[in-house]
């Protein structure tokens, strides 16, 4: 459970987006079920920019598969909307970026953000109308006619974010959207966000391996630990609306990317030890 | 904040390919290796003639000069191999009771690459249905699949006549042979082409709620498309093929397997006819295949990005 004052004031009040309660994820693997997720309760309110931090294998990807009905859980019930994930999904509730672009390559950029829209039956005029105006609140207002080869990475990874906020979703799901850019494009496209988020009044659950973008951005931080994947501990962020560049000047900015790191810590250390005793025991051969 | 977009404007040397006017013309190229490559078998075709052919008399005005090759090969004598000139000769000889021999075999190309069209068009459709359903069905997959690749097993000229026979000798029956041959390649490569498409781009439909035919239609058949163009141009050339065995016992007058089953009779006097109407079927089947390469070309412009310069 999360403590109450964990969950921001404004956000306490406002009507749950996503609601999952004691789920459990185990795959079967060929060397038996891997225990991806246990015993996940989290509720997300609507308007909130919720991140998943965790180490690599925590299952940060697997929960929000199932927030989405890519995946069905193993145990445990997820509603998006009040619903039921699986009628969400129908309902075209949530959109989704991964942390590459995954463009269609025989489509333009604008075509590209149009394929949502294409895909519900969006009037014609309605889906260029839309797919401009995103392209223009993400800055690629004049790239619509480019083919997705033209353009960066970083550009290619806005288009993806347009395609995602195309349709309106209530509740968008990122993972690890900027994994793939450098540092200074990250930081730019954390800026962008931000905006599109604010512009939006989107509620947006975003999985990502760096604690001070997870901290700038999120006004939760939810913290993993592997073996099985369960939510350690759950962070409020604080740090005053809206994110500026000068946000990450801040004491407060500082000291909750210290705290989060914090709570990474304490199983890190617990799963380096994990591994060389797994190390180890594949090389004496000891089952 | 344009300029930060503006900063990432593509330079115009990715637009428009630089290079040399092989790379800007692109056709031109392809024209001028196609005929660098015939010279090159000119060449080599004449110099085992001159090195092993028949003896020949060359007259360039009031002078002559015999030659008389050091080797003796069979394969290079003039009944298996004729001077290109004496190929080239023959085209302007008339046909018993007809036009010259290039006009006759212009019309029966013609003729042939109508009826390897169709035949063509059936086949790509029927191998398209089929790798389709396929990728639909485990399970009929794995009831038919087997029966499609047995299908190859049978050789076209015990098909030919079992089609003419059941259809009537027409130009139909024909197009069926060619079919017969062509919608196996597609079928195979649609099979891989439809699940050649990305997973994430897979789930991003399923996120969308995309159905079926939604997902089929606008990311597995472009995503296939690639590998369904590289099945139609050998479909293209096996149409043409299959057009030319299916002639032969339907008896069709005015295609190219007539042209090939007369100038067989006829090889041991006149051997150039029948390399004249290989060389035919050779250029018909360059043309289908380039038309096919031609639409692909029109089909993906813009999706990819040019050739690395
Ligand atoms: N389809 C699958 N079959 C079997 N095991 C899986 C499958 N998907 C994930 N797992 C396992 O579940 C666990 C969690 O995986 P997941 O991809 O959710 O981790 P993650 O936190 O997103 O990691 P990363 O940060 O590296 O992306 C891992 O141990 C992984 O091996
Ligand atoms: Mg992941």
């Amino acid at each position: 459970m999360i403590p109450d004052s964990a969950i921001p004031a404004a956000a306490a009040a406002a009507t749950p987006v996503v609601e999952i309660r004691g789920v459990d994820k185990t795959f079967a693997t060929a060397s038996g079920g891997v225990v991806a997720l246990q015993g996940i309760d989290l509720t997300i309110r609507a308007g909130e920019f919720v991140s998943l931090i965790g180490p690599s294998g925590c299952g940060k990807s697997t929960l929000l598969r199932i927030i989405g009905d890519l995946t069905g859980p193993s145990a445990g019930d997820v509603l998006v909307n009040g619903k039921p994930s699986h009628r969400a999904r129908l309902d075209r509730d949530y959109g989704m970026v991964f942390q590459a672009p995954v463009l269609m390559d025989w489509r333009t950029v604008s075509r590209n953000v149009e394929l949502p829209l294409e895909v519900m039956r969006y009037p014609k005029a309605d889906r260029q109308a839309r797919s401009k105006r995103l392209l223009d609140l993400v800055e690629l207002g004049e790239f619509g006619d480019r083919y997705p080869w033209q353009l960066s990475g970083g550009m290619q990874q806005r288009v993806a974010i347009a395609r995602a906020f195309a349709f309106d979703p209530a509740l968008i799901l990122m993972d690890e959207p900027f994994g793939a850019l450098d540092e200074m494009t990250r930081e730019r496209m954390n800026l962008e966000l931000m905006r599109i988020w604010r512009e939006t009044e989107t509620t947006i659950v975003f999985v990502t391996h760096s604690i001070p973008e997870a901290v700038f951005l999120s006004t939760r931080v939810v913290v993993m630990s592997p073996r099985p994947g369960r939510v350690n501990r759950v962070v409020a962020v604080d740090l005053p609306q809206p994110r500026t560049f000068e946000t990450r000047e801040e004491r407060r900015y500082f000291e909750l990317v210290t705290e989060v790191r914090e709570a990474l810590r304490g199983f890190e250390e617990a799963a380096a030890v994990d591994e060389v005793v797994d190390a180890r025991i594949r090389v004496e051969g000891i089952g | 904040m344009t300029t930060s977009a503006a900063a990432g404007i593509v330079p115009p040397g990715l637009l428009a390919p630089a290079g040399g006017w092989s790379r800007r013309h692109p056709l031109l190229r392809q024209a001028v290796l196609l005929g660098g490559v015939l010279l090159l078998i000119a060449f080599a075709w004449e110099a085992a003639k001159w090195l092993a052919g028949d003896p020949w008399r060359i007259a360039i005005g009031g002078f002559t000069y015999t030659h008389t090759p050091p080797l003796a090969w069979r394969i290079a004598s003039d009944i298996s191999l004729p001077h290109l000139w004496t190929i080239v000769a023959t085209l302007f000889d008339p046909v018993p009771g007809g036009p010259p021999l290039w006009l006759f075999l212009t019309g029966a190309a013609f003729y042939t690459l109508r009826t390897a069209f169709v035949g063509f068009a059936a086949g790509a459709l029927l191998g398209l249905g089929l790798g389709i359903v396929f990728v639909h069905s485990r399970f009929l997959e794995r009831a038919l699949v087997p029966w499609v690749v047995g299908s190859q097993t049978v050789p076209i000229i015990a098909i030919a006549p079992i089609v003419v026979v059941a259809l009537g000798a027409s130009w139909i029956s024909v197009a069926v042979v060619a079919t017969y041959l062509t919608f196996f390649p597609v079928a195979i490569a649609a099979i891989r082409g439809l699940r050649a498409y990305d997973r994430r781009a897979g789930e991003l439909m399923r996120s969308y709620a995309a159905s079926t035919p939604q997902v089929l239609w606008k990311l597995r058949l472009p995503a296939s498309v690639p590998y369904l163009f590289s099945a139609l141009r050998v479909a293209a050339a096996a149409s043409v093929v299959g057009t030319i065995v299916g002639e032969l016992p339907s008896g069709i007058p005015e295609g190219l397997g007539r042209a090939v089953l007369n100038f067989t009779q006829y090889y041991v006097t006149a051997p150039e006819r029948l390399w004249a109407t290989v060389a035919s079927c050779a250029m018909t089947g360059l043309v289908f295949v380039g038309l096919v390469r031609f639409a692909e070309a029109f089909l993906t412009r813009g999706r990819y990005r040019p050739a690395a310069v």
